[in-house]
């Protein structure tokens, strides 16, 4: 394990590769009494069809995040009972492009992580409690699809996109589920929970040559090759369908509006154009910018308005999203904003103080273990040190932002998905 | 440990802070406190809002953000929260800690006063508030109101409160209601906002690398311009009621794909109990935890909900079940709930489960000081309780909590209300 002090966020992160291909990161937080775990593959939502030992393979939408369900099963009982009793916190989720599981505890840290690693590592299904999970998943689904905020969001990426699997619900529906069975599960397992495509992030007053030891422990000694994965080739720049619509149970009409971006590169550059992306949003329509001022006044928007960047693998996309009577005034808006900054170039002054102001959230961002956990794994899958954020933000010039706005904020990429009320509601 | 403090800086208005150098931020408080009321909770509500939309000196949205983004990117919300009986009203900040800015620049004083200008020196035209920035915000407060129908599970938890507590300061909701909203005029609110000014209580709040003295200082100035007051009195705590004798089941339909459950008890021990450390016990192995009863009966081994939890609203004495449910699985599901009640006042937990429930809630606290949001939201509620408590010591207490203690807490449980969402085709 080697360490790297980041003077100027008062940060030290040990990091290392172990012989068998996994990465471990161990941000050192002396003073506090919780740590915080973070044990992930490079494994999600958008993951389905895939080559393993020489076939290739088609899984069904959702199976990831079954799959995450399913991992706590082991062999003597279940891992989030043992964790619980033991004191932890334990949880996980599944992302587009991500699959975490991870544990915040006070107390008996090693024995938390060797929970955490064992159970992730070792795989234990039958199909009679895969035939029962299909229930309480699709109780999760039925219970995601009456939120309207999901709902939004998952419409809004259905709209930019043509094929990317990003446009397929991690949950996966009731229908794509009743398809998974134990060998799904099984092989799955085989093919991204190998170390080599696995991260561990641990935050809190530890030791970090003890975490390397416990993982080494556990771990399988000898780590697989990365398998090739398909997410149906490239996509063309423009948005797939400029709206999508539903009806729901809502008072107000909720809305995202989305303009599909370049695909990010992988490297240090990953980290620049994400927030090179952020500063774009806020430029363009956050809560600082003359746009927002307006639409606020003119009450087209509410405090819930926010909007932001984000990139997985084959996509990355800007959205902004919130309430209000009229989510079409509210587009032409944007649309409007982004073609007077690219005619006119933004503002010096704004620029500089929203750099600031993004550069001092991300240092109170590091507040959060669970969030500097994540962010590190992330950045790690994407080839990029999270902590670096300092210089990258210095290196960021106002043309950088103008050059993104240009490219990425013009109408035949902008999409927007619409959540109406229902009548009679 | 974080050492915290509390100093009175004026009559009634008091500052908890909390000194720590392990943040990268630093959190800014302010809330006015006042008694729950369907009469005044939506004109409360409103006041940080039209507040925050432009002070004397900045006098928009504009100008504000453009100060807060020149302190790193600071942010001061409006909240409005309650606690028990007790409606708290005010600003919430977030600013970078002096230690980590570019230039070495102190953000504290700066931002105790953009915190002062905002709650004590709004824009004004012709004596009142800008007659534009309330008609925007009661139109935004009315959308907030109705959009509490968009999440089904706090829907339902805000709906079983307000049918059991009717008749009760605590079944207002802590916006009001909509017709109150829809009717405020710009005369009332400018008067609730003198009042609050005048008479309300107001608790600060700081945490961060600075000295509390610091802290109290940089306050004192920012609200010197408070008028002073001796009528800022502390408020009571809620009076105790008891269950029906037969359970009310209220039921409503609307256009979801999933049903919501949601039961209401009366505890019979508040925050201010003696008894209230094993409360938190018997909470916790009923349904507070992924070790709990519900969760591991009601959710995994007989499906009968997507979730199924128990919490506490502790300021006030009640413990609220919430869970999802088919629509056709509501009666299994509330008698399996039930059912798990019985079998805790029956004493069907073992040891096991006792220090499971245990470790979850000492751990939940010690870390809660690990957290600056879930510190200011604990010391919230004990500070207008006026309970000295902080989470470290609450954490004792509950490690000496007894089983015997536990039966008498399960003991005390009486179930008030059944609330039910169900489908409208159904």
């Amino acid at each position: 394990m080697e360490q790297k002090r980041y003077e100027r966020l008062g940060e030290t992160v040990w990091s290392g590769r172990l012989e068998n291909g996994l990465s471990i990161y161990v941000d050192v937080k002396p003073g506090f009494h919780k740590t915080f775990a973070f044990f992930a593959t490079n494994y999600g939502g958008i993951d389905m069809r895939f080559c393993l030992d020489g076939q290739w393979q088609e899984t069904p939408a959702g199976v990831a995040h079954f799959l995450e369900h399913k991992m706590f099963d082991t062999k003597d009982g279940n891992a989030l009972q043992v964790l619980s009793a033991n004191g932890a916190s334990p949880n996980a989720f599944t992302s587009s492009a991500i699959t975490g599981y991870y544990f915040e505890s006070t107390q008996g840290f090693e024995e938390n992580l060797r929970t955490l690693l064992s159970f992730v590592s070792v795989p234990w299904f039958t199909q009679e409690s895969v035939d029962k999970e299909q229930g309480i998943i699709g109780q999760e689904i039925q219970m995601i699809e009456d939120d309207p905020e999901w709902r939004s969001y998952n419409e809004l990426l259905a709209a930019l996109y043509d094929h990317h699997p990003i446009r397929v619900s991690v949950a996966g529906s009731r229908e794509s589920i009743s398809h998974i069975t134990a060998d799904t599960l099984y092989a799955c397992h085989k093919a991204f929970y190998d170390p080599a495509n696995m991260v561990l992030c641990v935050a809190g007053d530890v030791d970090p040559e003890r975490v390397a030891a416990l993982a080494r422990e556990i771990l399988p000694a000898v780590g697989a090759p990365a398998i090739p994965r398909d997410y149906g080739g490239p996509e063309a720049p423009k948005a797939a369908h400029p709206i999508r619509e539903l009806e729901m149970a809502v008072s107000t009409p909720l809305f995202q509006l989305g303009f599909k971006a370049d695909p990010a590169p992988h490297g240090q550059e990953h980290l620049r154009q994400e927030l090179t992306g952020d500063l774009l949003c806020e430029v363009l329509a956050g809560s600082s910018s003359p746009l927002y001022a307006k639409l606020y006044r003119e009450g087209l928007i509410n405090k819930d308005f926010s909007g932001g960047y984000a990139a997985y693998p084959g996509c990355a996309f800007l959205s902004f999203g919130g309430e209000s009577r009229d989510p079409a005034a509210v587009r032409d808006a944007v649309l409007s904003e982004a073609a007077r900054l690219a005619r006119e170039g933004v503002d010096e002054a704004l620029f500089l103080r929203l750099k600031k102001a993004s550069y001092g959230a991300a240092v109170r961002g590091l507040n959060s273990f669970e969030y500097v956990c994540i962010q590190m794994a992330q950045d790690h899958f994407a080839g990029a040190d999270h902590m670096d954020f300092p210089a990258v933000y210095e290196s960021i010039r106002k043309e950088d932002v103008e050059d993104a706005l240009r490219r990425w904020c013009v109408p035949e990429r902008a999409a927007m998905a619409v959540i109406r009320p229902k009548e009679g509601v | 440990m974080a050492e915290t403090t509390r100093i009175s800086l004026f009559p009634g208005v008091f500052l908890t802070a909390v000194h720590t150098k392990k943040f990268r931020s630093c959190v800014l408080g302010a809330s006015f406190l006042a008694p729950l009321d369907r009469e005044t909770a939506s004109l409360n509500a409103l006041v940080p809002y039209v507040l925050r939309r432009g002070t004397a000196d900045r006098p928009d949205m504009e100008s504000l953000s453009a100060a807060l983004d020149e302190l790193y990117g600071g942010s001061i919300e409006p909240v409005v929260r309650t606690r028990g009986e007790i409606q708290c009203v005010g600003f919430l900040g977030s600013f970078l800690d002096d230690a980590y800015t570019l230039d070495g620049s102190a953000v504290l004083e700066d931002a105790a006063a953009l915190l002062g200008e905002l709650l004590l020196h709004p824009r004004t035209v012709s004596g009142s508030f800008d007659p534009d920035y309330t008609a925007s915000e009661r139109s935004n407060l009315v959308d907030r109101i109705r959009a509490q129908v968009n999440d089904k599970r706090s829907y339902a938890l805000l709906r079983l409160k307000r049918e059991m507590c009717a008749g009760e300061p605590f079944g207002v909701d802590r916006l009001g209601d909509e017709a109150s909203a829809i009717a405020i005029g710009p005369a009332a609110l400018w008067e609730r906002y003198q009042t609050l000014l005048h008479t309300a209580p107001l608790e600060l709040y700081y945490c961060g690398s600075a000295d509390p003295e610091r802290a109290a200082d940089a306050l004192r100035t920012a609200l010197a311009a408070l008028p002073v007051s001796e009528r800022r009195d502390s408020l009571p705590r809620p009076t105790a009621q008891t269950a029906p004798d037969q359970p009310r089941l209220v039921e409503e339909a609307m256009d979801v794909g999933q049903g919501k459950l949601a039961l209401g008890f009366r505890t019979g021990i508040d925050a201010w109990d003696p008894r209230f450390p094993a409360l938190l016990l018997a909470n916790a192995i009923y349904g507070g935890t992924t070790t709990s009863k519900l969760f591991l009966n009601v959710r995994e081994k007989r499906s009968l909900c997507y979730y199924a939890s128990s919490q506490l609203a502790r300021y006030k004495g009640l413990m609220l079940v919430s869970s999802g449910v088919e629509f056709d699985q509501f009666q299994a599901a509330r008698d399996e709930i039930l059912a798990q009640l019985d079998a805790c006042r029956a004493g069907q937990f073992d040891d096991q489960e006792l220090e499971a429930a245990r470790r979850s809630v000492v751990s939940s606290l010690i870390s809660a000081a690990d957290a600056q949001g879930r510190l200011e939201d604990f010391w919230l509620g004990q500070s207008v309780a006026g309970i000295p408590d902080g989470p470290d010591a609450l954490a004792a207490k509950a490690e000496a909590v007894r089983r015997d203690q536990i039966l008498e807490a399960f003991a005390a449980l009486q179930l008030d209300t059944i609330y039910f969402l169900k489908s409208k085709e159904a």
